[in-house]
């Protein structure tokens, strides 16, 4: 049971290994992309990983990235074509970083670590905990950007009027990719700075 | 002054470990240093005893910005009542830039202050000096009519995300004082650029645009003579103005050798040099020596490019170091309308690079000693 709740944080993708920066960067200005988006590699990461583990004794070894990539590639534009065509403007928002989700790192390593050598559940069960410790660091990143960036969460105006009249204005810096950046950095110190095996 | 030391001692008790006042020590501690000398010394080894240590150099530094500071205050109140019309006599244009510069200096420090104390009891450090100085700039280069908030939060995200990050003054490899304002700049860049915010009455009355601002908008027209820009009757930061001012000051710093000359030499020549090739090419019609005069150009070469510990160490990296800001800093200005005021963002750009320059300066020394010793070893 541990192992899988390791990467919600002991083992997190994001702030522990460096995996899926990239993509955090880019589709966290606002939450519903990120929301979004951390639902598709959920998605496309626990089948995946289900899928590669069903099928990985008859893999040759020598072929499996090809293997690999196949599958992920086509559930990525399934997820697509779903997303197109069921929330056309989040789609369009996140354009081509779902394309993307086939080199996101975190999906081929929890293919090659876990799902090559472990039976379909327990694969299953990994590639949903990777894509929630993926997903709960998007949506974080996602919820200050927003929140202090727009003064909206999920396009919905929270910073009250009253405020802006009384001389509040919008951190315009919060919206570019730079303060992503920062935001990740900060919650990867505070991590470390609680954790004592990182020294 | 031996009643001060006596109290000091007295108080200093209850500090100790242990003692119920522990977590305040470091405050205490930077009081203390701050009125007296400290009572431990080294007790064995020799070293190197001299006045100078961090805290004076950051007087000196001070002392130095003490013109531009004290110029652009009466500068501040000058332009308020020109626009307003109203002959206010030199002390009252003082005394207004005063009130409006004493909001700023206060809650900087407070903000910047507070963190600093908070991260060094954390540490168990002692609260550093190097933010007496970056609080003292942070004032002088930002828009006089910058909502107080906005200070405090720049000035807490530069202590925090440019210094104590990388593990406080003399660790950081951004000066503290321009990430602020880059902040603002890119974060609430309604209130630091655009024509009318450099002068405190905005609203009413006519508003001034800086000369930086006349030119990216083609009026040339309306541009102050050089005269006033050098001696600084100009609207802008409080600090930038007045181009004798600064110059006092750099006298001041080169004299104690604080700053170093090369540096600022080669970010003048390097500006000169780009300013005339742009103007010649037909590009700008601002000339070499009048960009030298414009903005924050030689705030920043003075006082901002040669801060020690974001500067490049090598002696001829320093040339090329300042040789870069200044290219850099008018390629800016120049190309870029969309930043007119390029020197910040060259600055802080060639602290980015100024370790690497270090680097290569030191490598290809240990070359060129190699090939003399291989030389020299053919001959005998």
């Amino acid at each position: 049971m541990k192992q899988y709740l390791g990467p919600l944080r002991k083992d997190n993708p994001v702030l522990v290994q460096t995996l899926g920066v990239c993509s955090a960067l880019a589709v966290t200005a606002q939450l519903k992309p990120a929301v979004v988006m951390a639902l598709s590699v959920m998605v496309v990461c626990s089948v995946a990983n289900f899928i590669i583990s069903l099928i990985r004794n008859t893999i040759p070894p020598r072929i499996r990235i090809i293997v690999q990539l196949l599958v992920v590639s086509t559930l990525v534009i399934m997820v697509d074509q779903i997303l197109q065509a069921y929330v056309y403007e989040v789609s369009k928002m996140l354009s081509v970083f779902v394309g993307l989700i086939i080199t996101n790192c975190i999906i081929m390593g929890r293919l090659e670590a876990f799902a090559l050598s472990h039976s379909p559940f327990p694969s299953f069960v990994d590639g949903l905990m990777n894509g929630i410790g993926y997903g709960l660091v998007l949506v974080v990143v996602a919820f200050f950007r927003e929140l202090l960036g727009s003064g909206t969460l999920w396009n919905y105006p929270v910073v009250p009027q009253s405020w802006y009249a009384a001389g509040y204005l919008n951190n315009g810096l919060m919206i570019l990719p730079p303060m992503a950046l920062i935001l990740v950095g900060g919650l990867i110190w505070i991590l470390n700075s609680k954790k004592s095996s990182v020294k | 002054m031996s009643t001060l030391s006596k109290w000091s001692e007295k108080i200093g008790r209850s500090f100790e470990k242990g003692r119920p006042l522990h977590c305040l020590h470091s405050l205490f501690d930077a009081v203390d240093t701050f009125l007296l000398t400290p009572s431990e010394v080294t007790k064995e080894g020799s070293h190197i005893r001299d006045a100078v240590d961090m805290k004076r150099i950051m007087i000196t530094v001070m002392i130095a910005l003490m013109p531009a500071l004290l110029f652009g205050m009466w500068n501040l109140g000058y332009q308020h009542f020109l626009s307003t019309g109203v002959d206010a006599g030199f002390w009252g244009c003082f005394w207004y830039g005063f009130l409006k510069w004493l909001p700023l200096v206060i809650v900087t420090y407070i903000s910047g202050l507070s963190i600093e104390v908070a991260f060094a009891q954390w540490r168990g450090h002692q609260v550093e000096e190097g933010f007496f100085v970056t609080g003292f700039i942070i004032p002088l280069i930002m828009p006089p009519d910058v909502p107080l908030w906005i200070v405090a939060v720049a000035t807490a995200f530069s202590v925090v995300f440019a210094k104590e990050v990388f593990g406080g003054t003399g660790y950081n490899f951004l000066n503290p004082a321009l990430v602020a304002r880059a902040f603002v700049f890119f974060a609430y860049p309604s209130v630091i650029s655009g024509d009318s915010v450099w002068i405190a009455e905005s609203a009413d009355a006519v508003s001034g645009a800086t000369p930086l601002a006349l030119v990216m908008n083609g009026n040339m027209a309306q541009m102050p003579s050089f005269l006033d820009m050098f001696v600084g009757t100009i609207p802008g930061c409080i600090g930038e103005t007045s181009k004798i001012a600064i110059l006092l000051g750099a006298a001041v710093l080169l004299f104690t050798q604080v700053a170093s000359w090369r540096i600022m030499l080669s970010v003048l020549v390097g500006g000169f040099v780009t300013g005339s090739l742009f103007h010649t090419a037909g590009v700008c019609p601002v000339n070499g020596w009048q960009h030298l005069l414009m903005g924050g150009f030689l705030f920043g070469a003075v006082f901002m490019a040669t801060d020690p510990v974001t500067a490049t160490h090598t002696q001829s990296g320093k040339f090329i170091y300042g040789l870069l800001i200044g290219i850099l800093a008018i390629v800016i200005r120049v190309i870029n309308k969309g930043y007119p005021e390029g020197m910040m963002l060259a600055i802080l750009l060639m602290n980015i690079f100024a370790p690497l320059i270090d680097y290569c300066v030191v490598k290809v020394k240990v070359k060129k000693r190699k090939l003399n010793i291989s030389k020299h070893r053919i001959k005998l």
